[in-house]
């Protein structure tokens, strides 16, 4: 990312995106294709099976199943940070964003410093990297909190703190990992709109993993069901909401219709 | 607390709630400060009130032995600290026994942790290394004080020596366990940069092992100070006599009461030591480490 473009970022922060959903996205290649995946650990524990599916730039996908059907799986194997035992992966990994379930802060660092790191393990020089960082700390509201240590953060906060340190390398592609599991439903909410307003924003292209299927349609332009373990796609949902989604929106009978038959689905899956 | 005013005034509504969180529970550890303040004291003086009843009547009542084997406290504090001929023997000794500990410390901190980084690269090294460690704690120094005797000779070399065998293991173990401190997920982070192993040891297993390392540190200047001693007792030669040889030559005359005091002099070395690495460890980790306490 560049002075300019960032700069621009900033200046349309206010005027929402068209929704992302739209032909001119949906042509182009994708910023994350799994094709065939399937995943067997060396216990031997199938995880994934055959998994087949695309995330284009300015689309939020989310994927639902049950526990351990192998969903945190798929993020590993999509950053890298497992390798597949089949099939192949298609992504640009130079910029990708991770968010884990845990925050995963440096305990010895404050706020700043832990933005930055991403961007200090990239080798971008200390003056870019602050002035990202500051950004970044500004965009997850945590204003003010720059010289905090982990230890005096809540765990909303911390996730806070985590999104910005991804959003340092300005992701093409961002990852999120059951991130808001551990936080209460009001925070949970807070964050859910951030990062809404995030990917507005920024218009990356999302894969989140969750349990909530409210938060899944709350948040996506698409949800994919998976089975239990060895996971696969089973169900494949639009989400035909526009962008930016009040948090009304989640009593909005369409909504309530639509997080119905996802949870159909997940019931079927878990048989 | 202006600080975090301006802080709170700077936050969203959200972001300003959730300081309060931690700053409430610093007020409330505040309570037990006088507690903190009398404990020391008090207990210091049921320990001097039980050693001047072993010495009246304790020793006699209980084992059948003469009181004079345990000098009172006022005698011991009287012979060693106020009647100068002995205090000056014994404070000159404390100070060589300071610098034998000082140094055989500072030898043993830079081998245990270059050890403990070297151990931390692989599990096959750890597990080559570990046995030798343990064997190195159960050796009797009796049965190696030829062999240092005449490789180190006289002086403080061979004290150094015994120092630093004796407080060598903590430093290893408590710095190797720190560097596998650092949990899997802050691993993922750099390898998801595909950060370097130096990247990975300076600015991830270093930095989260420095609360186990200054753990290290205090058990072993402890350590330091009685393997001075150790090493005193053993190699008595040379001009320079820690208060492990004026302790030694008291006991040979059979005077009780400066060996006592040299062991408290002993004792406070220690305890001095301690004080001063709580101190440096706070100083260093304390404002992001959050030790586990229990509740009180």
């Amino acid at each position: 990312m560049t002075a300019t473009r960032s700069t621009d970022n900033m200046a349309t922060t206010l005027s929402p995106m068209p929704t992302p959903f739209n032909a001119a996205t949906k042509s182009s290649a994708p910023a994350l294709s799994f094709s065939s995946v399937s995943m067997v650990f060396p216990d031997g524990t199938h995880a994934l099976s055959e998994t087949t599916f695309d995330v284009h730039a300015g689309e939020f996908v989310t994927v639902v199943g049950p526990s351990g059907c192998g969903k945190s799986t798929l993020l590993r194997i999509a950053s890298g940070l497992n390798p597949a035992t089949s099939g192949s992966v298609t992504v640009d990994r130079s910029s990708l964003g991770y968010v884990f379930q845990d925050a995963t802060l440096l305990q010895w660092r404050n706020v700043l410093r832990n933005v930055e790191l991403m961007a200090e393990l990239e080798g971008i020089p200390k003056e870019e990297r602050r002035r990202r960082a500051q950004e970044a700390i500004e965009l997850v509201g945590l204003k003010g909190a720059e010289s905090k240590y982990p230890k005096q953060l809540s765990g909303g906060m911390k996730m806070r703190a985590s999104l910005a340190r991804s959003l340092v390398l300005d992701p093409s592609v961002f990852l999120f990992d059951e991130p808001f599991g551990a936080v209460d439903e009001i925070t949970r909410e807070r964050l859910n709109d951030e990062v809404i307003n995030l990917f507005q924003r920024k218009g990356f292209a999302g894969l989140f993993i969750t349990h909530s299927i409210s938060e899944a349609v709350f948040l996506s332009t698409r949800v994919l069901v998976m089975s239990a373990r060895p996971g696969r796609i089973v169900a494949d949902f639009a989400v035909p909401f526009a962008y930016p989604r009040p948090p009304e929106l989640r009593f909005e009978p369409a909504f309530a219709e639509l997080s119905g038959r996802i949870s159909h689905e997940l019931r079927g899956a878990h048989s | 607390m202006t600080m975090t005013a301006k802080a709170i005034a700077l936050t969203p509504p959200d972001v300003a709630l959730d300081l309060v969180g931690p700053d409430a529970k610093v007020r409330d550890r505040r309570k037990f400060e006088i507690s903190r303040v009398l404990g020391p004291p008090i207990v210091l003086i049921l320990f001097v009130a039980f050693w001047q009843y072993m010495h009246e009547s304790g020793l006699r009542a209980w084992f059948d032995k003469p009181g004079f084997l345990l000098p009172s406290p006022v005698t011991v504090v009287n012979d060693s600290f106020v009647k100068g001929l002995a205090r000056g023997k014994l404070l000159n000794g404390v100070k060589w026994t300071a610098v034998v500990s000082l140094v055989g410390l500072g030898i043993t901190i830079v081998l245990g942790m270059v050890l403990a980084i070297v151990m931390a690269q692989a599990r096959w090294v750890e597990r080559s290394f570990y046995p030798y460690l343990v064997a190195l704690q159960a050796i009797p120094i009796l049965a190696v004080v030829p062999i240092i005797l005449s490789v180190f000779g006289t002086g403080m070399q061979p004290r150094l020596f015994v120092c630093v065998m004796i407080a060598f293991f903590p430093i290893v173990t408590n710095t190797l366990f720190g560097l596998q401190s650092a949990d899997a997920g802050q691993h993922d982070l750099f390898t998801l940069r595909g950060a370097s192993r130096w990247t990975r040891l300076w600015k991830l297993q270093v930095p989260a092992a420095l609360p186990a390392v200054f753990t290290g540190f205090r058990i072993s200047a402890g350590l330091s100070v009685i393997g001075a001693v150790v090493g005193e007792q053993f190699f008595r030669g040379g001009d320079k006599p820690g208060i492990g040889i004026v302790m030694e030559g008291y006991r040979q005359k059979n005077i009780y009461p400066q060996v006592y005091g040299g062991l408290i002099l002993a004792a406070g070395l220690g305890i001095w030591f301690f004080l001063v690495f709580g101190r440096l460890s706070r100083r260093v980790v304390g404002h992001w480490y959050e030790a586990s306490r229990k509740p009180s």
